[in-house]
């Protein structure tokens, strides 16, 4: 399942990397402390927050995710894009919370 | 899988610099992997630098990350002036965290960070001097047993 799959399904903004959308998606995680997502997410997971700072690049980079997913329709500082589209790493936005977002992708994933 | 050679390298961290939080930890992978160091292994030394860089740039004024890669392992040293910690033993405990709300601000200071480090360590040591600064040393075995898919 690749990342536009799931831009495609829950009408995800795309906010840049757009070439980097064939991504596969391997898992996903959620969470907004850094050092909690460093320890337990893995790559190739998308990953949803409420984090807006170019700090998310760093540790979705470090992580090797496949993207990263905010929520609540929070836009990304114009850093964080910066940022991310200079490590080819898509960021999108959704206007739902984390919960309907992350039960929404878990769906997506385990019924086809 | 062993490496071709022995190398390393050592580079300058500068505190407060949140903008460039990973900048060291991701050039660093690059070398390692462009080099043939296994990923789960370069994901694991990336981890620990990353970790202590956000250290160094959370609570130090300057400080200087080194790495060397041995035949069976690599060995990570950060060594920084800043405030330095005065009870080890609490700073190590998952959740124990003295991070104001600058560093809360941008994600950091869930008080996990030394945690990750000795999580994703085979060997981690840590040595502080309040006023002075902080020094942690980390071993990873390239044919280390720890195995951590991310």
């Amino acid at each position: 399942m690749n990342l536009d799959f799931f831009v495609e399904k829950l009408e995800l903004q795309c906010k840049c990397c757009w070439e980097n959308l064939r991504r596969e998606v391997a898992g996903g995680y959620v969470g907004d402390l850094l050092s909690d997502v460093i320890a337990n997410s893995n790559s190739g997971d998308i990953w949803v927050t409420r984090q807006v700072h170019q700090n998310i690049v760093a540790v979705a980079t470090l992580k090797e995710h496949a993207g990263i997913i905010i929520i609540q329709g929070v836009q990304p500082e114009k850093e964080t894009i910066e940022k991310a589209a200079k490590e080819g790493m898509p960021i999108m936005v959704s206007s739902l919370p984390a919960f309907e977002m992350v039960g929404k992708i878990y769906n997506l994933m385990h019924s086809t | 899988m062993k490496s071709e050679s022995e190398f390393g390298g050592s580079v300058s961290v500068v505190g407060h610099g949140f903008e460039h939080a990973g900048r060291v930890s991701n050039d660093i992978k690059k070398t390692l992997l462009a080099k043939g160091i296994p990923e789960g292994i370069v994901r694991r030394v990336s981890v620990v630098i990353f970790e202590v860089e956000v250290n160094i740039i959370s609570y130090a004024e300057t400080g200087i990350i080194k790495y060397q890669v041995l035949p069976d392992s690599i060995i990570i040293e950060a060594t920084d002036q800043g405030q330095g910690i005065a009870d080890i033993e609490l700073a190590q405990q998952e959740g124990y965290s003295t991070a104001d709300d600058k560093i809360r601000e941008m994600g950091f200071g869930a008080g996990m960070g030394l945690s990750n480090i000795k999580k994703f360590s085979d060997v981690f040591e840590i040595k502080s001097d309040v006023g002075k600064g902080t020094y942690v040393r980390s071993v990873i075995n390239i044919d280390g047993k720890k195995d951590h898919r991310g």
